[in-house]
């Protein structure tokens, strides 16, 4: 059967060029990068030219540059080590569309006593620039922003963010995510004090991220031990995790930019082809949005059984539906821009990647109006 | 994960459909943010003699509805009523946990068609 996957704001398959990199590393060059022989020399020297790679890759200094294990201790360490190691700027400013990754800690520190700033999005996804500006207090000591919406795509105005926190004497962090790879990233020219990684989004392996740090934010340890990583997450480096998110960055240097007009001239014939379904919808704004993400609501249908049928098809995608998240309320991100519980129960993520083709697309929307009709004949409502 | 079971009524929902002049209807669930299923039979000297049901739902609530029309067909309406949720999941091979709270609902649906048909008796 043919398979076609859809899902890549999930997971990404690894390059195997990364693959290819990341082998020697694991049964070779095996050694603990902390050592002083031949082995752990081997190992530091990886991953401090790993460290280059990807410090070039944001316009950061490889000083600015540590290794974590994923996207999640990334947000962590970034918000709690901000956080803790100012008495006085309790105040976080946040979004209500973050990954849960950066609201659940946010959730967790105001537990602990700090006061939290949810701020609401439009139709389309957007933090409002206002807003944020009459949010920011004496206290305010963080501001985390995605750059890039997991769900539906929208590519948050971080640079004008990066200004107003500028000029506020306020630290900015972006969960950069599901945007690394796919748009440009330069941390200078987002403003931006923090930034997060993972490996497992951009062709690399996953149990490996990135948080970038600018030279004099103060920021707090969270993971301690022996100080790896100039103490600021101590455990022994994943040298070839880290290989490997490092030949995931060197490729997409190369490849992003051809990469991501193909995606996005895919993505609109997804859109355009898929929104010729009666009673179908796109979430998100039409163009300000990741080159590889559509999302859609269908009435009358709920997403799991979508997804499901779907994929007895082939085809790999995902929903914001309740009944697949594993909680009873659908989608907060597609809640917050205004869509009703049912209309977020009846959405539709496709993300594409690398090996999609105009074929890929040409199968969804041969395959999807059938399902929907089919769908639809059982609807109760 | 779904049972083989849940899977195939999923995939291939039996009864599906609407029955005009039904001698009983029956709907539960809530439109606004869950599964809705509705059920309609076809009553002859008590028994069940037509059913079918439709829903929108979650693979769990369209498989539910499936197994419930499959148990209840021919069945008297004394029987019907005693078909229980738990009957439902086991015939499927069992429901995740979650799925038995939130989209379990043929069996409701079913006593509801029962009871309009009895409401219109009297």
């Amino acid at each position: 059967m043919k398979r076609v996957y859809m899902d890549h704001a999930a997971t990404t398959y690894v390059d195997p060029r990364v693959v290819q990199e990341m082998l020697p590393y694991f049964t070779e060059h095996f050694g603990n990068a902390s050592s002083l022989h031949f082995f752990g020399r081997e190992a530091k020297e990886a991953l401090e030219h790993s460290r280059e790679i990807v410090a070039k890759a944001l316009g950061a200094s490889p000083d600015e540059i540590y290794f974590t294990s994923g996207g999640t201790e990334s947000d962590n360490l970034a918000i709690k080590g901000v956080m803790y190691t100012n008495k006085i700027k309790n105040h976080i400013i946040t979004s209500i569309i973050e990954h849960h990754a950066v609201l659940e800690t946010c959730n967790y520190l105001q537990e602990q006593g700090f006061e939290v700033t949810y701020l609401p999005v439009d139709k389309q996804g957007f933090v409002s620039l206002n807003h944020l500006e009459d949010s920011v207090t004496e206290k305010t000591g963080l501001v985390t922003i995605m750059q890039a919406n997991n769900e539906i795509g929208t590519i948050e105005p971080i640079k004008e963010i990066g200004k107003i926190t500028k000029e506020n004497g306020i630290y900015l962090h972006t969960d950069a995510v599901q945007s690394f790879g796919k748009i440009p990233t330069n941390v200078n020219d987002l403003n931006v004090d923090l930034l997060s990684i993972s490996g497992h989004k951009i062709y690399g392996p996953k149990g490996v991220g990135v948080l970038y740090i600018r030279e004099g934010v103060k920021i707090e340890p969270v993971q301690h031990g022996g100080g790896h990583e100039r103490g600021m997450r101590s455990g022994t480096e994943n040298v070839p995790g880290i290989v490997g998110l490092a030949k995931a960055v060197e490729i997409f240097q190369v490849e992003m930019e051809k990469e991501s007009e193909r995606l996005t001239d895919l993505r609109d014939k997804l859109i355009k082809g898929v929104l010729e379904i009666e009673d179908s919808w796109l979430n998100g704004h039409p163009t300000k949005r990741l080159p590889n993400n559509a999302n859609f609501s269908f009435d009358r249908l709920e997403g799991e059984s979508l997804i499901l049928r779907l994929d007895a098809k082939g085809i790999a995608a995902s929903t914001g539906s309740a009944c697949s998240s594993g909680s009873k309320a659908p989608s907060h991100v597609l809640t917050a821009i205004g869509l009703t519980p049912e209309q977020a129960n009846g959405s539709l993520r496709l993300t594409l990647g690398k090996r999609n083709t105009e074929e890929d697309v040409d199968f969804v929307l041969e395959v999807l109006p059938e399902i929907i009709l089919d769908l639809r004949k059982l609807s109760a409502v | 994960m779904y049972s083989k079971r849940v899977m195939d009524h999923f995939a291939n929902p039996r009864n599906v459909g609407k029955i005009e002049n039904a001698d009983g209807m029956g709907s539960v669930g809530n439109p606004a943010d869950g599964d809705v299923v509705t059920i309609y039979v076809k009553i002859e000297n008590n028994i069940i003699k037509d059913i079918k049901f439709k829903v929108k739902g979650c693979p769990a609530a369209i498989a539910t509805g499936s197994m419930t029309t499959e148990l209840a067909k021919g069945k008297t309406i004394e029987e019907g009523l005693n078909i229980t949720q738990e009957d439902v999941a086991r015939e499927l091979g069992g429901l995740p946990t979650k799925k038995n709270e939130c989209s379990n609902l043929g069996a409701d649906a079913l006593h509801a068609a029962i009871k309009d048909y009895l409401n219109k008796q009297r």
